[in-house]
């Protein structure tokens, strides 16, 4: 199953995914980037169904690439979240979309926000929060550690913590993680150098 | 007849000029002087159908609101079927295919629009594509739509342009090109800029205000020039 994590920090919302793709007993790619980059200043992690995560996720782009031509200005995280949360609400019992999400965006009023989405449509903003069976290691080690307004270094530091948990502890180990960030400045990969995951 | 009516409207629009460079493309449009108490800002004539495209029309401003809005939904589709971006010459095709089966069916009137569409080609060369309300799509090296008078301005754009010209040229040559039919000052044209794989670039007031004052000194001299030479003969 999929890792995705996320946290907020001061003025930075970071997202991480593990890379790998799987098919019953086969793992068919180590390097898979689950998290895509909706707009300048979002980013969504969507992890789940095969076909649904890319198809849904590529539709969320699209469609707010349309509503960026159309109004001259981007959408909001809050409005995104909402929009996300109605599309999947209103496929739910008519054709399911099989996406567990974490949105995180960057407002210049509001600051950094998370969104923590379900496939069946319940969504809370929240300051961490994950997906899939390393997220009960991601969540465990963040109530304990996550304070708010970390700097980017601190929020870095700690997901690295996190992803070296998921590696010891979980039963599949061997994952490697794409990180990004989203900030002021936009939206980019932070680069983990190949030593960091390998448990 | 229908769609001869709808290209009066056009004709009857405000200027709208575009000039392919060697690298660039250029549109300008004329900007109508406003009502005293409108906000000049939200009266757009040139705008975005995807990150690399731009589009500036002439004639019902309404009718065009639509035509852009079903492009725009349009690229996005491409985009999410194909995982490109359109080309030039699929969006240009896609609103003059729009545009005519507004004229084969009934209970609709045709779009009195006629648009022209800026973009770059994928093997980065400049391309200016212009649609009409009969449906029709062509490119062009240089054309102009609208204003008092589309005829001379076209003429103007025959005699100047060169195949050669370097984005300040190809600037000064749309300018020169409105001003044909505008009346002189930066606060009545609009002037966009469009490079490969760049984002699109809007002249701002101070740099149309400086390009026109030069344009303007150019042409006093020349007249100068032109009446010392008739004195000298007499």
């Amino acid at each position: 199953m999929d890792h995705l994590i996320g946290l907020v920090g001061d003025g930075y919302a970071l997202v991480a995914a593990d890379r790998k793709v799987a098919h019953s007993i086969i793992a068919v790619k180590h390097d898979e980037d689950k998290i895509l980059k909706l707009d300048g200043s979002k980013l969504l992690g969507c992890v789940g169904e095969l076909g649904d995560t890319k198809n849904f996720s590529e539709f969320i782009q699209k469609n707010m690439a349309l509503y960026a031509l159309q109004n001259g200005t981007e959408l909001s995280t809050h409005a995104a979240a909402h929009f996300i949360r109605g599309e999947i609400s209103y496929a739910l019992r008519r054709s399911p979309k099989l996406c567990n999400m974490v949105l995180v965006g960057y407002d210049k009023d509001v600051g950094p926000s998370l969104y923590h989405t379900d496939y069946l449509g319940g969504m809370h903003k929240m300051n961490f929060g994950g997906h899939g069976y390393g997220s009960f290691f991601a969540v465990s080690l963040l109530d304990r550690l996550w304070k708010p307004n970390m700097s980017l270094d601190e929020g870095i530091a700690l997901m690295k913590q996190v992803f070296v948990e998921i590696n010891t502890r979980f039963l599949v180990g061997g994952s490697t993680f794409t990180l990004k960030v989203v900030d002021k400045d936009g939206v980019r990969t932070i680069d983990l150098g190949d030593d960091e995951m390998k448990a | 007849f229908q769609v001869e009516y709808a290209m009066e409207a056009v004709k009857r629009g405000s200027a709208v000029v575009g000039v392919r460079g060697a690298d660039c493309v250029v549109l300008g449009v004329e900007r109508k002087a406003v009502a005293q108490l409108q906000d000049a800002r939200t009266i757009r004539k040139i705008c975005k159908l995807d990150d690399h495209l731009t589009i500036a029309f002439a004639g019902f401003t309404a009718d065009a609101r639509v035509l852009i809005e079903k492009a725009r939904i349009e690229a996005q589709s491409y985009r999410l079927t194909c995982e490109d971006a359109p080309s030039i010459d699929y969006m240009a095709r896609h609103i003059a295919k729009t545009q005519q089966s507004y004229t084969q069916r009934g209970g609709v009137r045709p779009f009195g629009v006629s648009s022209m569409i800026s973009g770059f080609n994928s093997d980065k060369s400049p391309q200016l594509y212009l649609t009409d309300p009969a449906g029709t799509y062509s490119a062009w090296k240089a054309h102009a739509i609208g204003g008092r008078n589309e005829k001379a301005v076209q003429e103007f754009l025959e005699k100047n342009w060169t195949a050669t010209l370097a984005e300040d040229e190809s600037i000064r040559l749309t300018i020169k090109a409105l001003l044909e039919v505008v009346d002189s000052g930066s606060k009545n044209m609009e002037v966009v800029v469009s490079r490969c794989g760049e984002k699109v670039r809007n002249l701002t007031e101070e740099e149309l205000e400086v390009i026109i004052a030069d344009i303007e000194r150019e042409q006093e001299e020349a007249k100068k020039s032109n009446q010392e030479a008739t004195a000298m003969e007499t």
